[in-house]
């Protein structure tokens, strides 16, 4: 069907042909550099931004194990629901500690921080989420990681929904009431901008690390158990380690997403913001497959997509923004199946394989 | 005993039928053994039982000095132990050379293997390997979309690169086109003498199997029925009766 593009492929040498190396990486630079000056020309959009930023992680993450994997997870969300509970606990106790040594009191978590305290919380927060959710994920990746296909999916369907319950009765996290998150100081500027640039720099390394796992021997481990799990075993690989290591670098991700998160809207609610399995948790997977899974590209074309046509919707339709959300979604499955990203390389002609990606 | 492979009274039951029953067979290294039997005799259930796809009901494994009727497949394979699958079984999304780039072996399994980058030498041998069963050409093809044949080939080269110590193949000639099969018995052949990989053959093809193995066992209803050199099982009168039904 498309002997010359093979042809082609066989004669160029692996490791990138000359043409396609250095446009790519000039197109990069360019979306990178748009990236960071986009808060800067529209402001306003700055917490429109920094959503479309959380979405390409969640996105990005979902599909290491849902895409390149094959291990269709529902329950990617509590990731991201414990990553931000664990933060907002840390940050919390220390902010108390503060205000105790310096104004003596009186003004609970709300008093204002100084920006180097501000920082410091977050930071150790963040620290201890991405600690956190890596270890629920080994154990619990080790466990369930061990089911296939269906029985796989509906357990972290399970998991995703006992952990919203679980986090609406803990009265040590508020229960269903919530927690709040130490005020933004003042003095370090606009928190949208500020959260923005954060999960911009974050959706970029998570893409980076990606990119580089999936060129390693890990990407071709993965991609081996997502089509032939038992051939894989009778093969030797060492697919419960490729499993757990996979599932553990989504969970890392998704902390680090989920507990800045929480500080970016200010209050965390168990069901509706931390394990939002009916937004986040779905959408996740939604983007995967309509920007095309499987691929490094496509969970963030897809995340892209999602996240401006359902603001468009909301903005236009309003009312009638989920039926819309809805036909596009029932829309894209149906026609393009493989994706927006699979359905551009079948039209270029097979070139579904980049050549010699790991050589 | 210098036996590679030792199996020893092994049973193994499916609710009431019994697949195997008291099996015992002893490959030595080197060597080219065959196994042979009607449909449902219980050779894929024997392949399976070795490899630790089940548990065993009763009996004994060992292969090269080690006890294995207890251990998990993957851990098996490490040993050096692999097995090809009568429907062939290829990483369908992958192309071929990354089919073979991940069958590279990987004994010394720990953490630090999977950030690895695939090494230059692998990817060579990856693809002398693929020129060795005639799949050069095809090698960014996706293994998918290869013709039957083809994959049944591409499978038997990414046991190869495993550098296994012995090979168990479930019907290597089965659903290959007749000329394809002459080149597959070469590869089998030459495979064995050029790079030593003890051979454990399930096959139906008479012929096939009359030329390749020195040795024949003869599996029915789950009982070992004969075994001895081709020439010694061809003309036992169980084996043909076995074939061919009797009474």
């Amino acid at each position: 069907m498309s002997t010359s593009a093979n042809a082609a492929r066989q004669e160029a040498p692996r490791g990138g042909p000359l043409s396609g190396a250095g446009p790519r990486r000039l197109g990069l630079a360019v979306l990178a550099a748009a990236a960071v000056a986009a808060p800067f020309v529209a402001p306003g959009l700055q917490s429109q931004m920094a959503v479309l930023w959380v979405m390409v992680v969640l996105a990005l993450t979902w599909d290491v194990v849902g895409g390149q994997m094959g291990y269709n997870s529902f329950g990617n969300i509590v990731f991201f629901g414990a990553g931000m509970y664990a933060s907002a606990v840390v940050q919390r106790a220390l902010s108390l500690n503060a205000q105790e040594t310096t104004t003596a009191g009186a003004g609970g978590a709300e008093a204002l921080l100084a920006p180097i305290q501000y920082l410091g919380g977050l930071g150790l927060g963040l620290a201890c989420a991405a600690l956190v959710a890596v270890l629920v994920a080994l154990p619990l990746g080790a466990s369930i990681l061990r089911l296939r296909g269906h029985y796989f999916a509906i357990c972290t369907l399970g998991l995703g929904v006992a952990a919203g319950e679980i986090a609406s009765a803990w009265d040590w996290l508020g229960a269903g009431s919530g927690l709040v998150t130490p005020l933004f100081p003042e003095a370090l500027g606009n928190r949208n901008r500020f959260f923005c640039f954060y999960f911009l720099a974050l959706a970029g390394a998570c893409f980076a690390v990606l990119k580089l796992l999936y060129r390693r021997r890990f990407g071709l481990l993965i991609n081996a158990i997502r089509d032939d799990e038992d051939k894989a075993e009778a093969m030797g690989l060492p697919t419960i380690r490729a499993k757990v290591v996979a599932w553990s670098v989504a969970a890392f991700f998704l902390a680090l997403a989920g507990g800045a998160y929480g500080n970016f809207i200010g209050f965390i609610d168990p069901l509706d913001i931390a394990f939002s399995g009916a937004t986040f948790g779905v959408w996740m997977i939604l983007m995967a497959i309509m920007g095309g899974r499987g691929t490094l590209w496509g969970p963030i074309l897809g995340a892209m997509v999602f996240h401006v046509t359902q603001e468009l919707f909301w903005t236009f339709l309003l009312g009638w923004h989920r039926v819309a959300m809805g036909l596009l979604i029932v829309v894209i499955v149906t026609f393009l199946p493989d994706g927006i990203l699979g359905w551009v390389r079948e039209r270029r002609g097979g070139a579904a394989l980049a050549e010699g990606r790991r050589a | 005993m210098n036996a590679l492979l030792e199996v020893d009274r092994v049973s193994k039951s499916f609710g009431g039928v019994a697949a195997n029953r008291e099996i015992s067979l002893s490959v030595p290294a080197g060597a080219v053994h065959g196994l042979i039997g009607p449909n449902g005799s219980g050779k894929t259930t024997l392949f399976n039982s070795i490899v630790g796809h089940h548990p065993l009901d009763a009996g004994s494994v060992a292969f090269d000095g080690t006890r294995i009727e207890r251990m998990t497949v993957p851990r098996i394979a490490r040993l050096g132990l692999l097995r090809t699958f009568q429907q062939t079984r290829v990483y369908g999304a992958m192309s071929c050379v990354e089919n073979m780039q991940v069958s590279a072996p990987h004994r010394t399994a720990h953490g630090g293997v999977l950030l690895r980058r695939v090494p230059a030498a692998v990817t060579e041998r990856a693809e002398g390997l693929l020129e060795f069963v005639g799949l050069a050409a095809l090698r960014h093809h996706r293994a998918g979309s290869l013709s039957f044949g083809q994959q049944k080939l591409l499978e038997f080269a990414m046991a190869l690169m495993f550098r296994p110590k012995m090979l168990l193949l479930d019907e290597p000639t089965a659903g290959i086109n007749p000329t394809l099969i002459n080149g597959m018995i070469d590869r089998l052949v030459r495979a064995n003498a050029e790079l030593g990989v003890t051979l454990l053959v399930i096959e139906h093809n008479m012929r096939v199997v009359m030329n390749l193995a020195t040795h024949i066992y003869c599996l029915a209803h789950g009982r070992l029925l004969a075994a001895g050199t081709p020439e010694e099982v061809r003309n036992d009168p169980r084996v043909v009766e076995a074939y061919l039904g009797g009474e």
